[in-house]
């Protein structure tokens, strides 16, 4: 598992980088993912990135199978969107003030 | 590189849980000190608590006493506790929840504005911002400085007291000195040690974060501190792949660990933590594996919360189950043991600390799942343990003036990082010896690959090999500071696994069942093990020192030191 950069959607504020626990993306004028098998999957710099352009997937050897996804945050709404290879997208909201039931 | 001189009265090592609460306490009790925090990453999302956590497992609810969480802890680990600690600890588990709160972590409350309680020991929250509310408190702090991306590598240390500590900028060409009166360690447990579940491309996705590498232990044993109970590892029990928390499942939804046979096991082997692994060990090994989390036939309303409940800690298992189309409900959760940690806050190793949580260095404090004898912290315990600490160091620098590093002992650290920065055709490289390590310590004591078991004949053989790689890091070279982080992480890891292999070797009895599971000595013996396996460097070799055990009635001071 690891995550991919889309240096297109990129704005190159830098605060993916600055998060990561591992120090693992680096920073030109976009941000670049420099050691992919080190990522922990966290998702720290999904979360921190407001251009969602940092994405995650699963690595094919723990059972991935191609889907890649990012969040989008709106107040206390998280919502992390999940693009399959199929072309769908499946969506889940969460609230930042509600509790986990378990 | 270019050298930096700082000074400070509290230096604190590791901006994680207990890191930040320490500094936070500091400034409450005493706003004038100045405290620098160093931390190897960015504290808005560093250590275990990056991806969120997903409940306090450490509370004293309603009908219970500290006292009662202190025997819980205590029965789990077959008698290896310091009563001192965890009674100290437990004390404090209700009060730091509230300042959680306050800060602003979301705790469920019934109508009644109670907390809701998961089983015993356990409140449910929403974890996912757990640690930028912890790092937001931190810089409203007016004389706290944190230093993001700086790893610390060394102690300064002068007849036992602490002058300071070393280490180097990540990302530019910086060494720093650190001059300190006092220094709280906060650097976690260790992962890496072992060949992990994921050998390959996810060879990261382990449950413990990669990231924290054992350096506290390592500058510790380098420094002559006293440690204790290395050999009381942790292997956590996990969903398979994703490596994912499974007490969600086990408590949430009541999920009963079954075999491929359907038939629930773990009344067969018992409910402590190290009995739950063993139980899957054995199943497996006796042609009844894949074991699984019985999830089938909860409701699809579970599915939906369980989906959630993940997305706020470990995602990947939502995406696993959103990707394979199979809901919980429709399949259940694979679950395997993974590698081995060394992690003070599940299980018991880490420094050796009086009850005030100094260790055997005067002036040097540690908290959190660096420090051992006390374990079943998690969250709330690695907060208890920064205050506690902090509170001490505050007592502590009253009386006693900064030590300034010497430039004698400066050049000698800097020198040896730019050793490796000048290098050139190295032999191997990082990854390769990192391979090799783990690779031994998988075959050779006790990991995944050998059922978590070993014989004294292996682990000779595993020191030996251990010896071997660690000589091969002086050859090593590094291209830019992020390389020079990985050769010092894994001299770390070697350093913390010599002491592993001396501590599994020292305990000749099996207290605790895949956890240290000596196979020429497959019973447990109170008479002669009832008692801590301590150690310590002592010109350049590890030197066991047995030690009684310390019940709670009791304030533990080093009258002792060896
Ligand atoms: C995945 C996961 C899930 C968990 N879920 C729960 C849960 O649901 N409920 C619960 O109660 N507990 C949970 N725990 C346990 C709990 O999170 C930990 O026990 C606790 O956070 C440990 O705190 P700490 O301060 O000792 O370590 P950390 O919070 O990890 O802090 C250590 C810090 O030191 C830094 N550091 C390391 N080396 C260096 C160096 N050389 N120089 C400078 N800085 C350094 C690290 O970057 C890190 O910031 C979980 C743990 C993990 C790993
Ligand atoms: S956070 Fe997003 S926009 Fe900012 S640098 Fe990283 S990838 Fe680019
Ligand atoms: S998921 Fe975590 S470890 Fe991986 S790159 Fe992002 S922040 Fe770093």
């Amino acid at each position: 598992m690891s995550i991919m950069i889309d240096s297109e959607k990129c704005i190159g504020c830098g605060r993916c980088a600055e998060v990561c626990p591992g120090n693992l993306i680096v920073m030109d004028s976009k941000a670049y993912m420099k050691y992919p098998k080190d990522c922990w999957g966290c998702t720290s710099c999904i979360k921190e990135c407001s251009a969602g352009a940092v994405k995650f997937f699963l690595g094919a050897d723990m059972g991935g199978r191609g889907s890649l996804v990012y969040t989008r945050q709106q107040g206390d709404i998280l919502t992390w969107v999940m693009e399959c290879p199929d072309g769908s997208v499946k969506e889940i909201r969460i609230n930042r003030k509600e509790s986990n039931r378990y | 590189m270019e050298l930096q001189k700082l000074h400070t009265d509290v230096l604190i090592i590791g901006g994680g849980t207990a890191g930040c609460y320490a500094a936070i306490t500091i400034a409450e009790n005493s706003p004038d000190t100045n405290v620098i925090i160093c931390e190897k990453a960015n504290i808005r999302r560093s250590g275990c608590l990056a991806a969120g956590v997903n409940a306090l497992n450490a509370y004293i609810t309603e009908g219970h006493t500290p006292q009662d969480y202190v025997d819980y802890a205590r029965q789990d680990a077959e008698g290896i506790v310091r009563g001192d600690l965890l009674l100290t600890m437990s004390e404090q588990l209700n009060e730091v929840t509230a300042h959680l709160e306050r800060l602003g972590l979301v705790i469920l409350k019934d109508e009644n504005g109670n907390y809701v309680t998961r089983g015993k020991r356990n409140l449910k929250i929403n974890g996912e911002n757990i640690k930028p509310l912890l790092a937001d408190a931190v810089y409203r702090l007016k004389n706290v400085t944190v230093l993001n991306h700086i790893n610390m590598t060394d102690f300064s240390v002068t007849d036992d007291r602490i002058n300071g500590a070393f280490g180097f900028n990540t990302q530019k060409e910086i060494f720093y000195s650190i001059s300190a009166k006092a220094v709280i360690i906060c650097t976690g447990g260790a992962a890496g040690l072992y060949q992990p579940n994921n050998t390959g491309f996810s060879r990261h996705k382990m449950w413990y974060p990669p990231f924290n590498t054992g350096a506290g232990y390592a500058m510790g044993i380098r420094a002559g501190a006293e440690m204790t109970t290395f050999e009381m590892r942790f292997i956590a029990l996990r969903c398979k792949d994703t490596i994912a928390p499974t007490g969600t499942l086990a408590q949430g939804v009541s999920a009963k660990q079954v075999n491929a046979l359907g038939e629930v096991y773990e009344n067969k082997y018992g409910l402590t933590t190290s009995q739950r692994v063993h139980g899957t060990v054995m199943e497996n090994l006796n042609g009844r594996g894949p074991c699984y989390l019985k999830t089938e036939g909860i409701t699809s309303e579970q599915d939906d919360a369980l989906l959630k409940a993940y997305l706020n800690m470990a995602p990947s298992q939502t995406i696993k189950w959103l990707e394979s189309g199979k809901m919980p409900s429709q399949q259940n959760v694979e679950i395997e043991g993974t590698e081995p940690y060394i992690v003070g806050g599940h299980t018991a190793s880490g420094y050796w600390v009086d009850t005030d949580r100094e260790t055997t260095i005067h002036g040097l404090f540690a908290a959190g799942d660096v420090a051992g004898g006390c374990p079943q912290k998690y969250v709330t315990g690695a907060l208890a343990e920064g205050k506690i600490a902090a509170g001490s160091a505050l007592k502590y620098i009253c009386s006693h003036d900064l030590h300034e590093v010497v430039d004698e002992e400066i050049s000698r650290h800097f020198s040896k990082a730019e050793k490796f920065l000048n290098g050139e055709n190295a032999r191997f490289d990082c990854e390769q010896l990192e391979e090799a390590m783990q690779t031994v310590m998988d075959r050779y004591a006790g990991g995944i690959r050998t059922n978590y078991r070993y014989n004294e004949k292996q682990l000779a053989a595993a020191n030996e090999r251990i010896s071997q790689i660690e000589a091969l890091t002086e050859t090593l070279c590094a291209h830019d500071m992020h390389e020079l982080m990985s050769i010092y992480e894994l001299r770390e890891r070697l350093t913390v696994c010599k002491s592993l292999i001396a501590h599994l070797e020292a305990r000749k009895e099996t207290r605790w069942h895949s956890f240290a599971e000596n196979l020429d000595y497959p019973e447990r013996d109170d008479e002669n093990y009832l008692c801590y396996i301590n150690s310590k460097l002592e010109n350049g070799r590890i030197k066991i020192i047995k030690r009684r055990t310390v019940k709670e009635d009791e304030h533990y001071e080093h009258n002792d030191r060896q």
